[in-house]
């Protein structure tokens, strides 16, 4: 007896591995979601072959998206070829027939943890997060039906109040990620743990972002072309990474987003964190891509204000 | 207002001279919790400027008639009228959640007995009054600053102290950050649940002359909830008794505390001088 | 006339006693303004309590008190509590026997406080304060001392100054000079006769009833039941 004999023909599953009634769930919930921007929609999260906080959430949302003409990139914290990140785009592959893609610019479908590639997304594409706590008012107050009455009533003054203490204390905000963000005016939603530098590309994006948490059971998305503004005192503004001087190893590039690496010796290195934009720094320096930050100015103009030193 | 004594000297008139309306009226208030009547057929006036003490001891709905004023609750009979210009006419009583939570937060500040009630105990202390303004829509650092030492100032906190939590204060302090945050937003009421009750003595003499200084500099509208007579007489113009949800006397506070006419009043009056 | 009293009376109503306790029955005269009632009788005899009736500190449970307010022609024993609170504000005062010094407040803030109360500015108020103490001879150094610490006598002037530094139509006084040295009973006295002139009306029991003799325009004698007014004996049936 081999493992393989216990497992069942491929042929057998559904096309992207969940059934029609899964899809349909997931289908109403996502559209409801984007009919609501930042709206935390609940959704009936179904069992999948990789445990929960690995990504059930995205892949869910990917399974019900995916047809055989989509191509799909996968990237945990920027890098196509993090273990999770292959299996998980091996598994789509293998469901759907769909192509997979280390190019930003070729893929249809980009499900990522935790950070939003640096070249510029375009209209037709569909980005999908994984979001491991869906709830921004978790950390203020567990209770789940208090924080779902101070969605209802818009009142966020704990949020603002957390902001407050960090500014006293601290002197700025020190939230690194995850950083408490309005949606369209209405909702401030968890833009999932991607760094600060990412949060701004959300704003009048022209792809649509999804937003999935498996394990909570919640969805919710970013409209192409809506507003969607880091919780910032009007004195005070929003700061993205402070990353001036750093230089990818490989790549020579500055001013785009940067893993730290420590080395043996104390000192430390660091290399881009978007790997597939590495690699076509590399293969094509020639043609360069339009990404959100150029030369350290964001695309939006205006939308990141200079920063204050609070005394 | 209405002379509820039960033993009346001589009837008293409805009032007359004085040119404002009531801030507040309450007016035949009940609120029930399953079989018990905590507060029955209750009226009660609050005019501006003025101190209303209620009187009464534990089981006596005084507690309860707070939380009715502060809109924490609502009544199943009677009304709740607030004069302020976005209300007028209305019975509180009958709003939906949000516009109370609107008008609690606006017009209304309170002082609870226990500060872990009124403060949140792991925020600093101008982070905890600066949340009133937060919750009316202030978005400038600098202005939430500035009100969180004005308001701990009228408090007489010491400001070098505005950032320290609660946790890590006296039990004095922490009744001035109550009450800093109770008159953060200037609101047209004040209520004052037994806001010195459990404090040391030198430090009740303090506070309650902080909230006399308070009172007599912006004749803020205040309802104190106290059982000490000392405190009614040293803060209140009014005085109502309250026994078993009901009122059974109310009057001038020298006049209820040297010429109680209820028995139950002359109880109280005497037992404790 | 400011003040028309008619058949007042007080017993009070003790209830854990099952006893009514009569001070004083069917007490009727007039005062008008610049006049000086002065109360005299036996100790117990319902002075005080007459007095405090009128202020309203005590409910008459009979007979009427009329007074010219402000605001019109109003019977103290029947007015609402707010608007009596409002004359006391503006038009009644009540000078006590004694003080009651708050901790921590300074016999200064004391003094100003009921100008203050009433919406003056801090400063004006201070310096009002400042000028009536040493009107009534209260040391300069003892100003921003607390007075629970004062001597009966020094109490007793900031309590006079307290209650007189607010004008009023209508001016009762409870022993005011029982603590005071001569010197500042004899300041009181200067103030009341100014007050008088310029139109108060005043009523006052006085421990040392010949510093005012020579003001009195009225003798109201009360003496346990009996009632005896200007010389006139009205017996009362008990």
């Amino acid at each position: 007896m081999t493992l393989a004999s216990l497992v069942k023909p491929q042929d057998t599953y559904s096309y992207g591995f969940l059934d029609g009634h899964a899809k349909r769930e997931l289908r109403r919930r996502i559209l409801k979601a984007i009919a609501i921007p930042g709206y935390q929609v609940p959704y009936a999260s179904r069992e999948l072959p990789i445990a929960r906080g690995w990504g059930t959430g995205g892949l869910q949302v990917t399974l019900t998206l995916v047809t055989p003409q989509d191509t799909v990139k996968v990237i945990d914290q920027g890098a196509d070829d993090s273990v999770n990140a292959a299996n998980l785009r091996r598994f789509i592959a293998r469901m759907s027939g769909a192509h997979t893609t280390t190019d930003t610019h070729a893929a249809t479908l980009i499900q990522s943890r935790h950070r939003i590639p640096e070249e510029q997304l375009t209209e037709g594409q569909t980005l999908i997060l994984q979001v491991p706590d869906p709830e921004p008012l978790r950390y203020i107050d567990a209770d789940m039906a208090r924080a779902r009455q101070m969605h209802a009533d818009t009142d966020y003054s704990p949020i603002w109040l957390v902001l407050y203490e960090q500014l006293v204390r601290y002197r700025r905000y020190v939230q690194g990620a995850s950083y408490p963000s309005m949606v369209h005016h209405r909702y401030v939603m968890s833009p999932s743990p991607i760094p600060r530098w990412d949060t701004p590309k959300l704003h009048q994006a022209a792809h649509l972002t999804i937003l999935s948490a498996g394990r909570e059971k919640r969805l919710y998305a970013v409209p192409p072309y809506t507003d969607v503004h880091p919780l910032e005192f009007s004195d005070v503004p929003f700061e993205v990474e402070n990353q001036d001087g750093w230089m990818c190893f490989r790549t020579g590039a500055r001013q785009q987003f940067m893993n730290e690496l420590p080395q043996a010796d104390g000192s430390t290195r660091y290399e881009l964190s978007d790997t597939g934009y590495a690699e076509k720094l590399l293969t094509h320096p020639q043609a360069p891509s339009d990404t959100y930050y150029t030369e350290g100015r964001f695309y939006h103009d205006g939308f990141l204000k200079p920063p204050r030193r609070l005394a | 207002m209405t002379a509820s004594s039960s033993h009346p000297a001589v009837s008293l008139d409805a009032p007359r001279l004085i040119e404002s309306q009531p801030l507040v009226v309450l007016s035949n208030v009940t609120k029930r919790y399953g079989r018990i009547t905590a507060v029955d057929d209750v009226s009660l006036s609050v005019y501006p400027g003025e101190v209303l003490g209620i009187v009464g001891e534990s089981g006596s709905g005084k507690s309860t008639v707070m939380r009715l004023l502060n809109l924490e609750e609502t009544a199943e009979s009677g009304e709740y009228q607030f004069d302020a210009p976005d209300l007028s006419g209305n019975n509180l009583f009958t709003l939906d959640r949000y516009a109370r939570r609107k008008i609690g937060v606006h017009h209304i500040g309170i002082v609870y007995q226990n500060p872990h009630l009124g403060l949140r105990m792991n925020t600093t202390s101008s982070g905890n009054v600066a949340e009133r303004l937060l919750m009316t829509g202030e978005r400038g650092f600098d202005a939430l600053r500035d009100a969180a030492r004005a308001s701990l100032a009228a408090s007489e906190f010491p400001l070098a102290r505005m950032d320290d939590l609660p946790r890590k204060l006296s039990g004095g302090m922490q009744q001035r950050v109550q009450l800093a945050k109770a008159i953060a937003l200037k609101p047209r009421l004040l209520l004052l649940d037994e806001p010195t009750t459990g404090l040391d003595v030198s430090i009740q003499a303090t506070v309650l002359d902080t909230l006399k200084r308070l009172q007599r500099t912006t004749h803020i509208t205040t309802v104190l909830v106290s059982h000490d007579l000392g405190v009614i007489r040293t803060l209140a113009n009014r005085v109502i008794v309250m026994r078993y949800g009901r009122v059974v006397e109310s009057g001038l506070t020298d006049q209820v505390l040297e010429d109680p006419q209820d028995a139950y009043t002359q109880q109280l009056v005497f037992s404790k001088l | 006339m400011l003040l028309t009293v008619h058949n007042l009376s007080k017993h009070f109503e003790m209830h854990h006693l099952n006893r009514q306790i009569l001070a004083f029955e069917d007490v009727s005269f007039t005062l008008d303004s610049g006049q000086f009632m002065v109360i005299g009788g036996s100790n117990g005899a319902g002075k005080s309590t007459l007095m405090r009736c009128i202020y309203r500190t005590y409910r008459a449970t009979g007979g009427v008190a009329w007074f010219e307010s402000r605001f019109g022609r109003v019977d103290l024993t029947r007015l609402a509590d707010v608007d009596v609170a409002l004359l006391r504000d503006y038009e009644m005062g009540f000078v006590t026997q004694f003080l009651r010094p708050r901790p921590r407040v300074s016999a200064l803030e004391l003094v100003a406080e009921p100008l203050i109360a009433l919406g003056e500015y801090q400063d004006a108020a201070e310096s009002a304060a400042r000028a009536i103490l040493d009107e009534f001879g209260l040391k300069e150094a003892l100003w921003q001392a607390y007075p629970a610490t004062f001597s009966g006598g020094e109490q007793q002037k900031v309590n006079l100054a307290r209650a007189l530094i607010r004008p009023v139509k209508l001016l009762l006084l409870d022993e005011p000079t029982a603590s005071l040295d001569s010197a500042a009973r004899q300041s009181l006295v200067d103030r009341l006769a100014a007050l008088k002139s310029q139109g108060v009306a005043l009523i006052g029991v006085f421990h040392h009833a010949n510093d005012v003799e020579h003001l009195a325009d009225q003798h109201l004698r009360l003496d346990r039941v009996q009632v005896y007014q200007n010389g006139a004996t009205h017996a009362v049936v008990e």
